[in-house]
């Protein structure tokens, strides 16, 4: 243990003196093809329309791209437009359908004239018009290969327990430990035994969707790459599903225990029934925070260590580098896990609260 | 900031993804898995208490044989205990039974020993009678001659035949 002290701390001492240097190379940057962390960070993190793998420089000097191209889908004016992101050309063409132009600007969609002219204001902000943009983008091809995933998990397992009670195989070994501790200590123990079935379904999927999409958001290359959990709309659509199931489910003591809070006095009820109200926003509002700073928080961490070798331009800081990130890796293993965990626990927390009418506190 | 600002076009997909997704997965996933879950627990339950309840069924019947085991002992003892009454007085009575046939059979033989042997003494008595008379007439027969010599020879035989 002692000497695991002595590394890291060697370790900060060399990061932060290699932190200083960087920062004055940091001045002298912005030069053509100088690598810049915090554009390929963001990059990295935000949502693409095509699945990057690979770009280098090949024989005859010509930057190589290559990426799966993703379906853009465009709703503009009442028109449907469908087509390949690799009509882009990674933001270099303009898109012409019917008599509208479409061109990428920093992974955004934008419409333009025919010379595909992006208007910048002050702050370098585009103030071009943009199509309503449905596209399967990274980020909804990646969430649709976990929603595989979870199809081949769980099927094939729900299809062992036909028949007699037997004792559980193979991949069914593996889920049904899982299943049983979402079953009895998140959904059971915050819902109730009575009413846990009806929100069985919602808890368990929500609990397996965030922690396989936290893992694959892990896994660095294709089929990985993407940071589903860790974008807001995800994150902050599951936590509307809560807060809908939450007050359509809510029981009459629930709404009461907001707007009549029994036992109180009228005046205090006037201070208590706002903050109350506000609650019912901020709960769900906290579980999509949680979530997307977690998981936004750790690809920034791990993006962030490797490009320590770009910044300082030298392979030897790699080993530092790769022995932090396998350290952040192990813990955004844990951390992937727990944030599955506490979104379903908290889900299943506050309908608990809603929908049962004794209060147990 | 971009990155705090949700995409609507991915909220669409995610909402609709995970709506469906929680379909299927109820209706081939949770479903079937919980509900087996469930079943296989009653199950066990059911098992466990029907164990329970055979193995209280066993360790009764057992305590019953044991028991019934033990009242066949103390019958069984009891059993040989009043069979051997039974022999001793069985052997007694047939000793005294046998006693009394004895007894009578000795009486009997001894009675007819007796009538025997009075009825050989009396047919002795008739021989000796002959024989003194023979002997007396064979005496007369030849000592007569000689006084003398003929009581001495009646008084030898009578001396010979001395009887009780």
């Amino acid at each position: 243990m002692q000497r695991f002290y002595t590394i890291i701390l060697l370790l900060a001492f060399i990061l932060t003196s290699f932190a200083a240097y960087a920062e004055n190379e940091g001045e002298k940057k912005n030069k053509e093809g100088d690598f810049d962390p915090l554009e390929m960070i963001m990059h990295h993190i935000s949502d693409s329309h095509n699945w990057h793998i690979v770009s280098f420089k090949n024989k005859e000097g010509k930057d190589v791209d290559i990426a799966i191209p993703l379906p853009v889908i465009l709703i503009h004016d009442g028109s449907v437009h469908i087509f390949m992101s690799s009509d882009f050309h990674h933001g270099e063409a303009v898109v012409q359908k019917g008599d509208q132009y479409f061109k990428l600007y920093h992974d955004k969609v934008y419409l333009t004239d025919a010379s595909g002219k992006i208007n910048l204001n002050s702050e370098g902000v585009p103030e071009n018009a943009k199509p309503f943009d449905l596209s399967i983008t990274r980020n909804v091809a990646s969430m649709w290969m976990s929603v595989l995933i979870m199809l081949a998990l769980f099927i094939p397992a729900a299809r062992k327990y036909r028949g007699k009670p037997s004792m559980p195989t193979g991949m069914q070994s593996l889920m049904e430990p899982i299943i049983l501790f979402v079953r009895d200590d998140i959904v059971i123990e915050q819902i109730g035994e009575k009413k846990a079935d009806r929100f069985m379904p919602y808890i368990m999927t929500i609990f397996f969707f965030i922690w396989i999409n936290n893992l694959i958001g892990m896994v660095p290359i294709f089929p990985g790459g993407s940071n589903v959990s860790g974008n807001i709309a995800f994150t902050g659509i599951l936590a509307v599903f809560t807060f809908l199931l939450t007050n359509v489910f809510g029981t009459k003591s629930y709404w009461k225990d907001i707007f009549a809070t029994p036992g109180v006095p009228i005046p205090v009820r006037a201070i208590l029934i706002p903050i109350e109200f506000v609650s019912i926003f901020t709960k769900p509002f906290a579980l999509m925070v949680r979530l997307f700073a977690n998981i936004t928080a750790g690809h920034i961490v791990l993006l962030s260590l490797t490009s320590l070798i770009f910044v300082l331009k030298t392979i030897y800081i790699s080993p530092v580098s790769i022995g932090m990130s396998l350290f952040m890796d192990m813990l955004e293993l844990l951390v992937g896990l727990l944030q599955a965990y506490i979104f379903a626990l908290l889900s299943a927390l506050f309908i608990g609260m809603a929908v049962n009418d004794e209060e147990e506190h | 900031m971009d990155l705090l600002t949700p995409d609507p076009g991915l909220v669409i997909w995610t909402g609709t993804t995970f709506i469906i997704l929680v379909l299927i997965l109820r209706k081939y996933a949770w479903r079937p898995i919980l509900h087996a879950i469930r079943v296989r627990e009653h199950t066990i339950k059911y098992a466990l208490a029907s164990a329970e309840k055979a193995k209280q069924e066993a360790e009764n019947i057992e305590k019953l044989k044991k028991q019934t085991l033990e009242e066949a002992a103390v019958e069984r003892d009891r059993l040989i205990t009043e069979a051997r009454e039974l022999k001793a007085k069985i052997i007694e009575e047939a000793k005294k039974s046998a006693q009394v046939e004895a007894d009578k059979i000795v009486e009997t033989t001894r009675l007819q020993l007796e009538k025997e042997k009075k009825d050989a003494l009396s047919q002795m008595r008739e021989q000796i009678a002959v024989l003194s008379v023979d002997i007396a007439g064979k005496l007369l027969e030849q000592e007569l001659k000689t006084t003398k010599k003929q009581k001495e020879l009646i008084d030898k035989y009578l001396k010979e035949v001395s009887f009780n």
